[in-house]
Formats: C-alpha cells, structure tokens, sequence
C-alpha cells in the first residue's frame, strides 16, 4: 500500500481561488506535486473548478463560489493532494537557443565579474544546465526555470529596469528565466532567445508548459537574426526533442 | 454597420468586456471590467448580453462622435454628465444618438468607471475569446490599446425598438470586505490589525493593473520577498514600503510580495469606483459571508434582464436635477453616483 504525502496547506485567495501551498520556498520536490496535482486535476476535473495556475510551490486553483464551496473543494484538494503521484506523463524535452553577452545581453560581463566568472564559464555554466518549467507567469509566456547551476545565483538588480527586451534570458536569485514580452524586470540579463514562448496567431500560441524540460544551446548573433525573422514569421524556432 | 468617432478622450479609457479566462497558467492576464456590475448594467439597457464588450471610460471625460448611422447608447457604473447636442443623456437609459450627433462625457463625479454600451456591442476581433484590452500584451479588439483621438470603434445600427431603463439596488457605502490570507501569516497579528484598522486612500498613480494605497506602514515579520505565487483580482500585496497594493484586472498573473488579504469578489466592482484620494477601511469577514455575498452577486447578475422596464413617462434630467441641488431618493435607483451621498461640506467636483 503506497504511503500517503504530507497535506499542503489549504490557503484562501479571496472567494474564488485556493492557494495549495507544498512549500514556502522554491523546493524541486514541492514544485513536482503542484505539477502532479495540476495534471490530476486536468485528467478528473472537479465540477466548478474553473483554471488552474502552477507556480514554483503552490497551485492557485480558481473556481466558481456558486458551483462549489470552500470547504468542499478545500477538502477534495487536501486528498487529491496526498495521493502519490503518477509519474506516467512523460515530459516534453526542448532545446532553445540563445545569443549570450553584448547587445542581447547587457549585464553578461558585469553578472561574471560579481560572480567571479570568466563570462565563458558563466556561458558555459548557463548553458550546461538542464532546466524544467517550473511555472510560467507574471506576463504571456515568461517562462521560469529550475534547475539554475547554484553557482551562478546572484541577488536581484537594487532597481529594477522598467522595460527589458523581448526574449530575454535572465538570472535573478536562484532562478533563471525567459521573458517572451517586452517589460520590467530586476533581473541579470544574459541574453536573449528568438523563440517567442506566446505569439499570438501560431499554433501553439503558448510553446512551453509547466513541467517541460528545457535545455540551451549558444547561438552567435548573426544565427539569432536569421532565427528571430524566421520566429516573427510564426517559425517556432525551439527543438523539441524525441522522448 | 456605424461607427462612434473619439474625438478627445482621458486615459484609461478602453473596450472592455468580462475579460479572457482560461490562460493565467501561461501569464495571460484576464483583464476585463474593473466594474463588471456597471459593465452589466449598461449591456443589459443596451439590449445586448450582459458581458458584451462595451467601451469603459475613464475618471476623465471623453467626446465621441456617431457616424455612418444611428446608435442606440446606455451608460452605467459612475456618475458624469453627459450630453449629446443640447440635452442631457440620462444614466441607465438607452437613448438614440443619430449619425453626426456627438456624445459629450464629463469627468466622473462620485466614482472611476463609467461603461457606455452600445446596442449590438462593439465590433471586433476577439482574441482568447475577448475584446478586452491588455495594453502590455498587446491584445484587445478594436485597439490593442487604450482609446485616442481619432480611433473609430465600428459598432452596430442601432434596431427599431423600444428604449428601456434599470433599476438597480444601492450599493453597500461600508468599509470593503476581504477575506485575510494567503499570507496573513508574514505579517503579525498587531500589522494585520492596523491593515484592518487604518484608513486608506488609493492613489492617483494606480491604473488598472493596481491600486496603491496610501495610509499606515504595513510591516512584514520576515521582509517581502516570497517566492513566487499566483494572484486573483482583488489580491492586496504588501510591497517593502509597506504601502498595499490591490491587484486588478491587469495584473500580471503571479508576484512575489506577500498578500495580506483579498477583496471579496462581491466588493471588487464597487472597490474599483472609489475615487483617488477619498478615505475608506477594510473590514475581515468569514469565507462562508463572502461566498454568500458572491452568490448574491451572482444572481443580482443573474437578474438583470428582469429588471429592464420603460424609461419612465418624464424626461428625467439627472444633471439639472443634480444641479438644482434637489436630488434625492427620486432619482437614487437611476443613478450609481447617487447611492454614495456627497460630502455635504465643499464642493462636489473631484
């Protein structure tokens, strides 16, 4: 008989939303029930749950107060929560590319330099890694990833930058990330990535999901330029490797 | 097919509609109407259903000119003066404007969202299943962005049928209500109680992704970054300067600051009305009170075409009325400005 999990923490988000809180922090083992739980939920809907948003720690479960109740809902998360997981969906593997330093990514040198790095261990750090969604949110398609090597963690910017570019690729913390949109950002910006995680008249408008695994590989310049018209035509750019 | 003409327009002005559910696991922020209620209202006036896409006016005024036919036109949500040629456009009353005549708005007088509805909605081409705008993302329909002078909206011909009127019942004036969490807990019980306590204002820099508020710092017990986690509308994140921030449609759709409290659903519209600079308080209640309160949000909803009856045999002037200063209970259910009494003391005008 498998042994049950710990029970999350039932967290109300105003009337109409239940935070499932597994951890406080950002945790691979809390971030893999979220996304366990969220493919529960896809796979036997609950009547009156009405979307669900995977972050790093906790799943933010909307639903409609006329159809179903907080302690009800509350009550079937808790146990939909601590069944063991089911590892059978297998994930979906991508390879993005990503033109590191000048331009593309202003703060390379200086990221390296408060890191103690030579920019091409930095590179070579960034790239090495294998990463998984972990959530994606804040703005269409910024996608965060774990699996961030803990060497390259650095505190975020004292102040933010209020407009950052479209398909950057940054570290802030312990995470590390692709913005799809143009916007603010407090992050470390490394570099930028073609691949339009949103765009909105391709099929998929929305590329990655949480729980994708993703790995990088380092383009040069003049590679992104071919890669980012070819994009801006609705190419997806990105590889998604055979599972 | 007719077409209404910005000539002058405020800012945060924009073709709203219920908003694009379904997508905030991607970052794909719901936008919609900061007042779904007002929203509601002027649809159903308008003949059309109740979350059609309707044009959301902002704290400022706005001029719009009808040309290539007639439209018929129904406004809601905060009061302002409005007039077309040289009478006076009644709130929650369909009326006709014809080709050339143009719609003149004032600035909002007690309240933030007016929604001018038009018959047969407006026009365009809906994106994840709405027209609503979302400036940052670069969605909405007919404009991927907030109105200016010059856009023309394409809206229906408005058909031969009768004009029609709400009523609708006063709004509570009491404090908002929320219900505490999800992160009550990073704060002490002595920083929860002057959140509750204190009085707030919300100030002019907020927009429709956020009200900031102004009062009494709100300190954290383990400083303000978390990591992380999904937002609602009517989420109050507590940023480092202690000063809360209420999440609105344009939120983005996780942050990283811890949230004290959320708005219930039933007060979100009539917490997005207050206007900047006016005090208010928020007041704890229990989950059950605010699912009770959101299921006879619902059903008020729900009721809306119910409600439709003729305009009423006079032509009812609310501006002449206002200005005669003899508004009182006779025209209160024709008018959302009217349910929250002035300041007797002073002026009227924000």
């Amino acid at each position: 008989m498998a042994a049950t999990l710990s029970p999350p923490r039932i967290l109300p988000s105003g009337d109409a939303a239940i935070t499932v809180e597994f951890s406080r922090n950002i945790d691979d083992e809390a971030n893999r029930r979220v996304l366990a739980l969220d493919r529960l939920l896809a796979s036997a809907p609950i009547e009156g749950v009405t979307e669900t948003v995977p972050t790093y720690r906790s799943l933010l479960v909307h639903y409609d107060p006329v159809r179903i109740d907080f302690e009800t809902l509350g009550a079937k998360l808790t146990a939909l929560a601590q069944q063991p997981s089911n590892q059978g969906a297998a994930a979906r593997r991508w390879r993005i590319p990503v033109t590191y330093g000048g331009e593309h990514g202003i703060d390379l040198e200086d990221t390296a330099k408060a890191l103690n790095l030579s920019t091409d261990t930095l590179i070579a750090r960034h790239v090495g890694a294998a990463y998984r969604v972990a959530m994606i949110g804040f703005t269409p398609g910024w996608s965060y990833l774990s699996g961030l090597d803990p060497t390259l963690e650095l505190s975020r910017r004292q102040s933010p930058r209020p407009l950052t570019p479209p398909g950057t690729i940054s570290v802030g913390g312990v995470q590390t990330g692709i913005q799809c949109i143009a916007g603010p950002s407090g992050w470390h910006l490394l570099g930028r990535t073609p691949v339009r995680t949103y765009q909105f008249r391709r099929d998929p408008v929305f590329l990655l999901e949480p729980g994708d695994e993703v790995t990088l590989y380092a383009i040069d310049a003049k590679e992104f330029a071919e890669c980012d018209r070819a994009a801006e035509r609705g190419e997806i750019v990105a590889e998604l490797m055979a599972s | 097919m007719s077409k209404l003409v910005v000539n002058t327009v405020g800012p945060a002005t924009s073709v709203q509609d219920a908003g694009r559910y379904g997508a905030q696991r991607y970052g794909l922020t719901p936008s919609g109407a900061m007042d779904l209620l007002g929203l509601a209202a002027a649809n159903c006036v308008a003949g059309n259903p109740v979350f059609s896409a309707a044009i959301e006016i902002g704290p400022l005024g706005a001029s719009l000119t009808v040309r290539d036919g007639t439209v018929r036109i129904a406004l809601a949500g905060a009061r302002r003066s409005a007039t077309a040629g040289d009478h006076a456009i009644a709130m929650y009353q369909s009326v006709i404007l014809a080709e050339g005549e143009t719609l003149t708005l004032g600035a909002a007088r007690d309240g933030a969202f007016s929604y001018l509805a038009i018959e047969g909605g407006v026009q365009g081409e809906p994106m994840f299943g709405s027209l609503a705008v979302n400036t940052r993302a670069g969605l909405g329909s007919p404009y991927p962005r907030a109105l200016q002078s010059g856009d023309e909206i394409p809206v229906a011909t408005a058909s031969v049928s009768a004009e029609r009127a709400i009523v609708i019942p006063a709004r509570s004036e009491g404090p908002v209500r929320v219900v505490l969490g999800p992160q009550d807990d990073e704060f002490s019980s002595e920083a929860v109680q002057l959140f509750l306590d204190g009085e707030w204002k919300i100030s002019g820099t907020s927009d429709r992704m956020g009200y900031r508020l102004e009062g009494p710092a709100i300190r954290h017990l383990y400083g303000h970054n978390i990591v992380s986690d999904g937002t609602v509308n009517g989420s109050i994140q507590v940023p480092g300067s202690g000063q809360p921030i209420v999440l609105m449609p344009d939120r983005g759709t996780s942050g990283g600051y811890p949230k004290i409290a959320t708005v219930i659903g039933a007060d979100l519209g009539r917490f997005a009305q207050i206007p900047a600079g006016r005090g208010f308080r928020f007041k704890a209640v229990s989950m059950a009170e605010a699912q009770t309160e959101a299921r006879a949000m619902a059903e008020l909803m729900r009721s809306l075409p119910g409600r439709l009856r003729e305009p009423t045999g006079f032509d009812l002037d609310i501006e002449a009325l206002q200005n005669a200063n003899v508004a009182g209970a006779a025209v209160n259910a024709f008018d959302a400005g009217t349910w929250q009494p002035e300041n007797s003391s002073g002026g009227h005008q924000p």
